[in-house]
């Protein structure tokens, strides 16, 4: 929740207590350190004088965090690329148990010929390492604008990595859930609704999907976990987010070429990577604990 | 004093210098004196291979340095260190080629004796055959460079059946070969010294022949290559040397080049002595490091290239003059100069002719005060052009490569035109197909970040190669003009130019200065800078030399 409301508040960061822009480029800016005006972007002039190097960090309002090869405030970065990572991991989570949910529960409820199809199409996208179909389509869709349906949306949205992400986890969750009502299908209360001559999609309504929705939840906060993990290797790669957007995968990225002298750029966003994706992940064991009794007594 | 002089001045007295300096230096050459470093291995690394092993096909900057120790054309660079090394001298040719025809035939004489790596003697046959290999391939360079020659027309349009009837001619009595062009070429000699024109044995496969060495002349040979792991080179058994300037004998035994890893990886087996050079650039964030623990292992020297944008004059918002020089104005370049590791690495250029290339003339109108050299951005001039062209809040997109600082220019570049008003985003792809991808108009491409760097010491090959109308070919990934420029008066001045060099060069040059500048007031690109390279080496490599042609001369370094 913290890392939350300190991702929106980013804007308010960036404007009133930095009083920088972290998507322009800062390459001649200067800032003030013990009153004399310094270079962001600090020639070397010892040796042969070669290479420049980012301000290194403050721990001070402006650029706590140092700059990045931009000369762009990587504290203010941090929290923006933050928001944009919560944003494209929570949407791509929604989207991705709700096309699961209906591709499980259509599956699983209707048999058949429906099952058969579904459950096919779900293997064949399964055979597609993930990040081999998620960079795939980033590569096809990054390109150019597209069109859905009336909407058009332009090559650098956040929209193209929020659908990927949402779609390639698809079948991860669908297969599971597609299972579970297979088996709510063949309990006894089920069978004894349909013995009383309930219709199907009452019983659908009343009995499925109540049971697959716990599931669902506890598939969440993992979910998303997974998703800020797998946006993040798509933006490092330069096949997630797009410039100027930022994420922690971009920053990630920026810091690479500055390993070595200016670490703080890749571990501040790693950092909160880790923090985020292990925060997300108790918090869905938790969950599980308390929608699944059963589970919990089991360990 | 030789090599200041132009070329055709050069050609007219080369006998006489070369005379010269075969007596100086036979008479005053130390015996052995540096026999004690000839032997050891050589280790090269690189993040990656670059794609076919065949000379006449490979057109990268990785290989070509490579290439001209083991392959030989009819004339060369000089291998010496520093600004004679653009002068071309005699190579497989005996001498400087006879011209006649008014320019348009070239006769030489091909030196006796010479075997490929494979043993077979080397023949005016090879030679005929090699240039028909040129077109029967489809050499990326057979229409640019080679489509003067007599019956290049026909070889161009039915590769297969190539035979340059009337264009090579080979007497096998009196061992000569005649190259007829259409036209006077000044710049012939110089693409006759390029890898792509190497004599290779006429029985050569005629397609390219990727993976599998072709047997060469040079001082060295390739041994094996495996695209995913490691080039070895290894001397050429059959050869003997037979002009230090154009195939010395290299001093290492063995050459060995792997692939994989990273830039810092390299970095630090350099420093630990495990590895001699590198190809990619050193790291910006180890060069302010390594200028002071390891100056001595660092070598800076000047390059004939540029970092530019190329706006697409054909499509919007850079179909407007204005927008274009708005833009012009607007860019820092000093700002860009420290994206690419600060003034010590890269100078800020406001002309398409980098400083080093003959025809350079210091001029620069897009700047807060014009005269000679760029001085600083004209915000305020810029946001007036943009205001008068109508093209603000247009969108416009800058398509980089995705190395790290084609991004950061690009980065930058998005920056400053939203500053201008647009709506601007960067789009980072590979670079393996960025290149290719920024000169296809089907992809519409509206502004991009790349560069050039010189094939050759001739100022047509920026200006016309890169915004001459023949370069431009609407829906085709060879068309290198990205700009799509094409200017009929200026493209004239071009064309006259180059007939010009061939009678009098120095007014050529002058003309070339001149059509850099007009061209400049039509904005096609925002020259960014010019670079400089800097190799890292270990602390036993002796001799390093270096060409702006082909960079650092791996084969007269030494490592013992």
């Amino acid at each position: 929740m913290l890392i939350v409301v300190a991702t929106l508040l980013a804007p308010v960061y960036a404007k009133h207590v930095a009083g920088t822009d972290p998507f322009r480029s800062g390459l001649s800016a200067k800032i003030k350190i013990d009153g004399k005006p310094t270079p962001v972007m600090q020639q070397s002039t010892e040796g042969l004088g070669l290479g420049v190097t980012p301000i290194g960090p403050t721990w001070g309002p402006q650029y706590m965090l140092g700059a990045d090869g931009q000369g762009r405030d990587v504290a203010a970065r941090m929290l923006y690329g933050g928001r944009n990572s919560l944003l494209i991991a929570g949407a791509s989570t929604l989207i991705c148990l709700f096309c699961a949910a209906i591709i499980g529960i259509a599956a699983g409820y209707s048999g058949g010929m429906v099952d058969g199809v579904l459950s096919n199409l779900i293997d064949m996208i399964w055979a597609f390492p993930v990040y081999l179909l998620a960079i795939s389509l980033s590569i096809v869709m990054i390109g150019k604008s597209f069109a859905l349906g009336p909407f058009e949306i332009s090559s650098g949205s956040l929209i193209v990595p929020i659908l990927i992400i949402g779609l390639v986890y698809v079948p991860y969750v669908a297969r599971p859930i597609r299972g579970r009502v297979m088996a709510i299908n063949q309990s006894e209360f089920v069978m004894a609704a349909r013995g009383l001559g309930i219709r199907r999609w009452k019983i659908l309504l009343r009995h499925i999907l109540p049971n697959v929705s716990t599931t669902l939840i506890v598939f969440a906060p993992m979910l998303m976990a997974l998703n800020i993990v797998t946006e993040s290797s798509l933006s490092f790669l330069s096949v997630g987010v797009q410039p100027p957007n930022a994420s922690w995968g971009t920053i990630l990225q920026d810091g690479q070429t500055l390993l070595y002298s200016r670490p703080w750029v890749s571990l501040a966003p790693g950092l909160a990577i880790m923090v985020t994706v292990l925060l997300l992940n108790l918090f869905g064991d938790v969950l599980r604990d308390v929608l699944d009794p059963k589970s919990a007594r089991g360990r | 004093m030789c090599e200041t002089r132009s070329l055709m001045t050069r050609l007219r007295g080369h006998i006489l210098c070369g005379a010269a300096a075969l007596a100086l230096g036979t008479a005053f050459q130390p015996a052995f004196a540096d026999d004690g470093h000839y032997g050891g291995t050589l280790k090269l690394l690189g993040v990656s291979s670059e794609g076919t092993l065949d000379p006449q096909i490979n057109y990268t900057a990785r290989y070509w340095p490579l290439f001209i120790w083991t392959h030989d054309g009819l004339m060369a660079f000089k291998k010496v260190n520093g600004p004679e090394s653009a002068e071309v001298v005699p190579d497989l040719a005996e001498d400087m080629p006879v011209l006649s025809n008014d320019g348009k035939t070239y006769t030489f004489k091909l030196r006796q004796g010479i075997k490929f790596s494979n043993g077979k003697d080397l023949t005016v046959d090879d030679v005929v055959a090699s240039f028909q290999r040129i077109f029967k391939i489809s050499s990326p360079t057979s229409g640019s460079f080679y489509n003067g020659i007599v019956g290049a027309d026909k070889c161009l349009a039915e590769a297969a059946t190539c035979t340059l009837e009337g264009g090579i001619v080979a007497d096998a009595a009196t061992n000569t070969i005649t190259i007829n062009l259409v036209a006077p070429d000044a710049e012939f000699l110089y693409k006759l010294a390029v890898p792509h024109a190497s004599i290779v044995p006429a029985d050569t496969v005629m397609k390219d022949a990727g993976n599998e060495p072709i047997p060469g002349t040079g001082s060295y040979m390739f041994e094996s290559y495996d695209p995913n792991a490691s080039l070895i080179m290894v001397r050429n058994p059959h050869f003997q040397e037979w002009s230090k300037e154009a195939q010395p004998k290299g001093y290492v035994d063995r050459i060995e080049y792997t692939f994989g890893g990273t830039e810092e990886a390299a970095v630090n087996a350099i420093l630990n002595g495990q590895a001699d050079w590198m190809y990619e650039p050193v790291p910006t964030d180890r060069l302010a490091e390594l200028s002071v623990s390891n100056p001595d292992q660092l070598r800076v020297s000047p390059l004939v290239a540029w970092w530019y944008a190329p706006m697409n004059v054909n499509i919007a918002p850079f179909n407007s003059l204005e927008a274009r020089q708005a833009l012009n104005y607007a860019v820092d370049r000093d700002a860009l100069v420290s994206i690419f590791g600060g003034p010590a690495l890269a100078t800020p250029v406001c002309t398409i002719l980098p400083p080093d290339m003959p025809g350079h003339v210091d001029r620069c109108d897009y700047t807060a005060d014009p005269g000679e050299l760029w001085s600083a951005p004209d915000m305020d001039k810029a946001l007036a052009l943009v205001e008068a062209s109508g093209t603000k809040g247009q969108k416009v997109t800058v398509v980089t490569d995705d190395s790290v600082t084609s991004r950061g220019v690009g980065t930058y570049l998005q920056t400053v035109l939203s500053d201008l008003g647009y709506d601007a985003t960067v789009q980072s792809i590979s670079g393996d197909i960025q290149f290719t991808y920024i000169q296809n108009t089907n992809n519409n491409v509206q502004i991009s970040v790349t560069q050039w760097y010189q094939d050759y010491p001739a100022p047509s090959n920026f200006l016309n190669v890169l915004f001459g109308c023949d370069s431009f070919t609407p829906g085709s990934d060879s068309s290198v003009n990205m700009s799509g420029i094409c200017d009929k008066g200026l493209d004239d001045r071009m064309k006259a130019a180059m007939v010009l060099g061939s009678t009098d060069p120095e007014a050529a040059l002058k003309e070339w200065g001149d059509i850099d500048y007009d061209m400049m007031k039509l904005a096609p690109a925002v020259p960014m800078f010019t670079p400089k390279d800097v190799d890292l080496i270990s602390t036993r490599v002796g001799n390093y030399e270096f060409t702006s042609q082909f960079h650092w001369l791996v084969g007269t370094a030494w490592v013992q």
